[in-house]
């Protein structure tokens, strides 16, 4: 039995980035060591076929596979989302990956898997293939996180990823499990209508919840994150601290949304997460002194911050949370993909001391930063802003005052070490001599993209909040 | 009507000129960046005189006139666009901000002719003008806050002009912390409104709020709560108390930064939201008497701190702090007109003090300490009598600039209900000492003998370029107060009936109120003592640094005789200056410079940020790196989450 | 018949003992081992409930999981090797490089 070819342009994205996936690695062999170029050119085309797929399936909305997967402009959203994010990754990483001596097909295939898996997640309306797509993307990581195997940071992170990783999935497994059999059934949209046991159904979500809040680096499941965020290789911290947590994200608003109706004590509990997430980042951030550690913290409170859009359980909080979501995959792809190339052979320039004089011995590199630094601290007339602007919005608007108070206070404790890299860049005078390598083409593509996308959405955030607005509204 | 409609022009104007500097500039001639530096903000200047133009033949019901250029941010029923407005007090502000900014721009390019970055320069310079007019036309708060940022950001780049061979990263520190904290308030600010009232926009939440009970001081209720937070970012901003530390600080920057940012403009912009938001303030009794008292301690307080200072741009930069302190103390007595005619008449006398101190530094060869000036008179008379112009003017002497706004203040600080005698004494008392501190640096900088080594330090005046922006502030300081002359023998007061219309509300309002009524009389009696005051303070600082140095001497010499009766009377001066000038040079050396500034207000900023950065280290504690103990995490969050989660099912089974 | 009840205290064993594991043992090997257990936990509350219910879902579900477990395994001991070539521990305490 066939599927009806409407479901495969359901499906058209995950086939896209699956075949590119095989292909990349099956013609890897075949290119010459000198033509790797070659490989990192499919794989991008892999990506950007996977944004053209998602525009075809967008043509055909509605559910696939017997309602497992839904193609709604919710989905659509996000698959263009991780599609962008990994378009940028691999833009950004082959340089990397050359000047490391690790430029192998495995990696662009990994992150194509890993980009199938998150759209799985994305369009999943059945507990058991968003899990699935969960462990694509997990598992995928896990190697990609390990990626400079000789060097024993990378090492440690990707086994401290996978350790708890795995430990996280498992009650995320447990909860689903559960929920099965508090309702009869995995399928999203039957849940409500079946009659179970609210306790069973309550504790399975509640893992589920757990499972996921561990992906998306929310207190007190956040611990993993800046050791795995600074052992990994630079682009798979700018892949890991974007696409799977965008992706996490939205299992949780589908779970949320499509299954009941929000309880008083879900909104305390992620009221008290959101809260302890923005503070354990922005605090810890404070006393930082490695880049990528300090981004990693800063992820952290980024996620409280999307948490408080979470909280408050309504269109607009949703809407603003998919804003958000682009906003912060831009200046944090800007963000990783400029510490990257300023790391240098071997990644030994990642000290924020080590940054003293970028501003005048490299002009760019220096501008382009402080961009990003001032969207994630949210300054105006950058998408930061008005990211943050919505997630205020939504807050107030479900009456999360004091939620919004803290979000506000965290913004200030956060100013201290984002500026901080900015003084440091601007006004010490250099330790060390660094040489000043020339910015590849590559690479400053994405630094363009990310900078222009950043201070577009700061300038013009309608286009993007309307597309967000029309996708929050998720069927029951 | 062809700039009315199109209002977006005046801002754009030097963004264009920062964007073309900055893209451009590091190819160009330095004659190049020049003309697009200096001419945008001129071109800037010009289009705000035509805008005046085509404003006057507005009808009364047309302002304030408001375009909508874009929705920047629309959300539900939320919008917040790139509005643009204009009215009354729009075009005071765009005067001083493009009228005195242009002359700035014109001096730095003299002053700045041979300092490196000089592109880079005139681009952060134009994007600070861009921002300020941003912040003065829009039309909303959240544009308004766009504005306000800009400019904070801007003046932190330019100080930082000179930070790579300084090592004063700590100052630039405090200046962030302090003026964030002020920030933090004002978010909360727009936030509160935004929740109040559904809407940003001036023009909604004005009427709304005009249609508000006046609250009562013993229930401050949620107009007084807006008032006080968007108080916060006003005093970070204008640098009042206690967030005044970061000002003269900032001094370290290129003079003329100096004098745009931090006297003419950028430091006024708290003023401006103050009386910009004049309806919110005018129902909020406790938040009038707040911006008021606030006002009126930062007035003298920063006033006695001049007295001691030796660095003429330390000097100047107090004298900053205090006259800004009037500024809201009108504000807060319900004289907003007064408080921004202040803000004109202070943007001309201080932006020209501070081009002259420039002037004076840049003929010094650096030198910025008094106490190694003297005698400048002969080897720089335009510097000289332009300075000395400010120095009367802003001493209050009469028929000068500052004089009529200084008065104004001072009379209505004294009728009104939120002002009062004790109020009035204290701004009385600060003009007097404003006087003495402004006088002792014009005789120790340019009178008595010179106290450099004339040979190495080769005295020049300076280039026309730099002059010329020197003689028409000069001109502005003295006649810049005379559209508000007539009121003196009884006739109209210009400055207050052009403004009369924007403040009309909250005008009737405090009339209502109550508050004694103005009389030419009473007002006659005030002014004559304050001129007595500022008079005194003259005699007091001529006494101290021309009279003295020569007078034990020459008595000495001369009348052998008398000279015991002469001694005593230098006694007397002794004595003087033992129980009152040295007590006050001791408080606010030792107690309000050194205890309360640097150890109290810097140890609580310091505090702050170390409190934060020790609960920091604290928690990186939890990463220990030790897999098991993320693990154990996980299960502690996941037994409370599902312990929270069943809590109320438990309850049901027992 | 065994009611589903004691299948699922069954399970809730299982899970037990395999959090304990991973929380308690030092050997990254046991930890993997223990992180199995509570899929294996998770597998039989699956299969308890398909039976309860009648139908098969619960069962593809476990299939997917053992899958699942397989190649978690699978890339675990590939980073647990890669690991051990550059650090000669498998102690999970010994692995903090990465802190602070």
């Amino acid at each position: 039995m066939f599927a009806p070819i409407e479901d495969l342009y359901r499906l058209a994205p995950e086939l896209v980035l699956c075949t590119f996936g095989i292909l990349v690695m099956l013609a890897e062999p075949f290119v010459p060591r000198k033509r790797s170029g070659l490989v990192a050119f499919l794989a991008l085309l892999g990506a950007g076929a996977a944004l053209a797929a998602t525009r075809l399936s967008w043509a055909h909305p509605g559910t696939a596979f017997y309602g497992l997967v839904r193609v709604d402009d919710f989905s659509i959203f996000l698959h263009f989302v991780v599609g962008a994010v990994a378009v940028l990754v691999i833009l950004g990483s082959r340089d990397y990956l050359e000047r490391e001596g690790l430029h192998r097909g495995e990696f662009y295939a990994l992150v194509l898997f890993a980009t199938a898996g998150m759209g799985v997640m994305v369009s999943a309306q059945e507990l058991v293939t968003a899990f699935i797509g969960l462990e694509i993307s997990s598992i995928s990581s896990y190697i990609l996180a390990s990626f400079r195997r000789n060097v024993p940071k990378s090492n440690e992170s990707a086994m401290k990823y996978f350790l708890l990783g795995s430990f996280a999935t498992s009650f995320f497994l447990y909860g689903v499990a559960l929920v099965y059999g508090a309702t009869g059934t995995t399928l999203l949209s039957r849940m409500d209508s079946a009659s179970g046991n609210p306790t069973l159904l309550r504790l399975g979500l509640g893992m589920i919840f757990i499972g996921l809040a561990f992906k998306v680096a929310s207190a007190p499941f956040q611990l993993w994150t800046p050791d795995v965020y600074e052992g990994a290789p630079t682009p798979v911290t700018a892949l890991l601290s974007s696409g799977p947590k965008a992706a996490a994200f939205a299992l949780l608003l589908r779970i949320f949304d499509t299954v009941f109706a929000a309880s008083q004590l879900w909104v305390w509990a992620i009221w008290v997460s959101a809260a302890l997430t923005m503070f354990a980042g922005n605090l810890a951030a404070l006393v930082q002194s490695n880049v990528k550690r300090m981004l990693a913290y800063s992820s952290i409170a980024h996620a409280g911050y999307i948490l408080v859009a979470f909280a408050a359980r309504n269109e607009i909080g949703t809407a603003a949370v998919l804003f958000y979501l682009v906003a912060y995959a831009l200046m944090k792809l800007g963000a990783f993909t400029m510490v990257t190339h300023l790391g240098g052979e071997g990644e030994r320039r990642l000290e924020i001391n080590d940054y003293a004089g970028l501003g005048s011995q490299q002009p760019a590199a220096a501008a382009f930063l402080t961009l990003y630094l001032f969207s994630l601290l949210g300054l105006p007339v950058t998408a930061g802003f008005l990211g943050k602007f919505y997630i205020f919005n939504a807050a107030l608007k479900s009456h999360l005052v004091w939620l919004a108070v803290l979000l506000a206070i965290n913004t200030v404790i956060s100013a201290y070490y984002y500026l901080r890299v900015i003084v440091v860049m601007y006004m010490r005078e250099p330790q060390k001599e660094w040489a000043a390598t020339p910015i590849p083409r590559a690479v400053g593509l994405v630094l363009v993209l990310t900078a222009a996308g950043t201070l577009y959405l700061g300038l013009f955030p309608n286009y993007l909040m309307e597309f967000a607005t029309q996708s929050a509204v998720l069927p029951r | 009507m062809p700039l009315l409609d199109h209002l977006w022009i005046i801002p754009s104007l030097p963004l264009l000129g920062a964007a073309l500097n900055g893209l451009f500039g590091a190819r160009w001639p330095k004659r190049w960046v020049d003309v697009v530096g200096v001419g945008t903000t001129g071109l800037a200047f010009a289009a705000t005189l035509e805008l005046i133009r085509e404003f006057a033949h507005l009808r009364a019901d047309q302002v304030p006139w408001s375009k909508s250029y874009l929705t920047w941010i629309g959300a539900g029923n939320f919008r917040a666009g790139f509005d643009l407005q204009v009215d009354q007090l729009t075009i005071v502000m765009l005067l001083v901000v493009t009228g005195v900014g242009w002359l700035i721009h014109i001096y730095s390019t003299g002053y700045m002719a041979h300092e490196g970055g000089y592109y880079r320069f005139f681009a952060e310079m134009n994007l600070f003008t861009f921002f300020m007019l941003t912040l003065v036309m829009a039309a909303n708060f959240v544009l308004l806050f766009v504005g306000w940022e800009g400019v904070g950001l801007c003046s932190y780049l330019l100080i930082g002009f000179f930070f790579l061979r300084k090592s004063a990263a700590d100052a630039g520190k405090k200046a962030f912390i302090v003026t964030r904290i002020g920030d933090f308030g004002f978010t909360l600010g727009i936030l509160l409104i935004f929740w109040v009232f559904g809407s940003v926009d001036y023009a909604t939440v004005f009427n709304r709020a005009a249609g508000m009970p006046v609250e009562n001081a013993g229930q401050p209720g949620v107009l007084t709560s807006i008032s006080l937070l968007l108080l916060a970012g006003a005093i970070g901003k204008s640098a009042q108390l206690p967030l005044y530390v970061w000002l003269p600080d900032a001094m370290e920057g290129p003079t003329p930064v100096s004098a745009l940012i931090h006297a003419a403009t950028m430091v006024t912009a708290g003023v401006y939201m103050v009386a910009r938001a004049h309806i919110l303030y005018s129902h909020a009794p406790i938040a009038m008497t707040t911006v008021a008292v606030i006002g009126g301690l930062t007035a003298l307080y920063a006033a006695t701190i001049g007295l001691v200072q030796t660095d003429i741009k330390r000097v100047l930069a107090y004298s900053t702090v205090s006259q800004i302190g009037y500024m809201f103390l009108a504000c807060g007595v319900g004289a907003f007109s007064a408080g921004i005619f202040h803000l004109m008449t202070h943007a001309f006398f201080k932006a020209l003090l501070f081009l002259a101190a420039g002037s004076v530094i840049h003929a010094m060869g650096g030198e910025q300490d008094m106490r190694r000036m003297g005698g400048l008179r002969k080897q720089i008379p335009w510097t000289y009598w332009t300075m000395l112009l400010a120095t009367l003017s802003i001493s209050g002497a009469p028929l000068f600039a500052g004089f009529f706004s200084k008065d104004k203040i001072l009379f209505e600080t004294a009728v009104s209900l939120y002002g009062g005698r004790v109020l009035w004494a204290i701004a009385l008392v600060a003009a007097l000492l404003t006087a003495f501190y402004m006088f002792r640096l014009i005789f120790l900088t340019f009178h008595g003998a010179p106290r450099y080594d004339a040979h190495a330090t080769h005295v020049h005046e300076s280039p026309k370029n730099m002059l010329a922006p020197l003689v028409v502030l000069a001109v502005l300081s003295v006649v810049g107060g005379w559209v508000a002359a007539p009121a003196l023998s009884g006739g109209a007061d210009y400055f207050e009936i052009y403004l009369a219309p924007v403040f009309a509300k909250s005008s009737a309002l405090l009339a209502t109120a109550g508050g004694e009524t103005e009389s030419r009389t009473l007002e006659l009696q005030l002014m004559g003592v304050a001129v007595g005051l500022a008079t005194l303070g003259f005699l007091v600082a001529w006494w101290f640094y021309i009279r003295r140095p020569q007078t034990p001497e020459w008595l000495a010499e001369t009348f052998h005789a008398p000279y015991k009766l002469l001694l005593n009377k230098y006694y007397v001066d002794e004595l003087y200056n033992l129980a009152i000038i040295r007590p006050i040079g001791w408080i606010s050396t030792r107690l309000l410079w050194q205890v309360v500034d640097e150890g109290a207000i810097d140890g609580s900023v310091n505090g702050v940020a170390h409190t934060a950065r020790r609960l920091g280290s604290r928690l990186r504690v939890l990463a220990s790196g030790n897999t098991r103990s993320y693990a154990a995490w996980v299960l502690v969050g996941a037994v409370l989450l599902l312990g929270l989660l069943l809590w109320p099912l438990l309850g049901m089974v027992r | 018949m065994i009611p589903t009840s004691h299948y699922l205290f069954l399970s809730l064993a299982l899970f037990t003992i395999g959090v304990i594991g991973v929380l308690t043992r030092r050997n990254v090997i046991i930890i993997l081992m223990s992180i199995e257990l509570i899929l294996n936990a998770v597998n039989i509350n699956l299969v308890a409930f398909s039976r309860m219910f009648g139908n098969v879902n619960g069962q593809i579900f476990a299939i997917f999981v053992i899958t699942d477990a397989a190649a978690e395994a699978a890339v675990g001991l590939g980073i647990i090797i890669a690991f051990f070539r550059n650090r000669p521990t498998v102690l999970a305490d010994e692995m903090d490089i990465l802190k602070w």
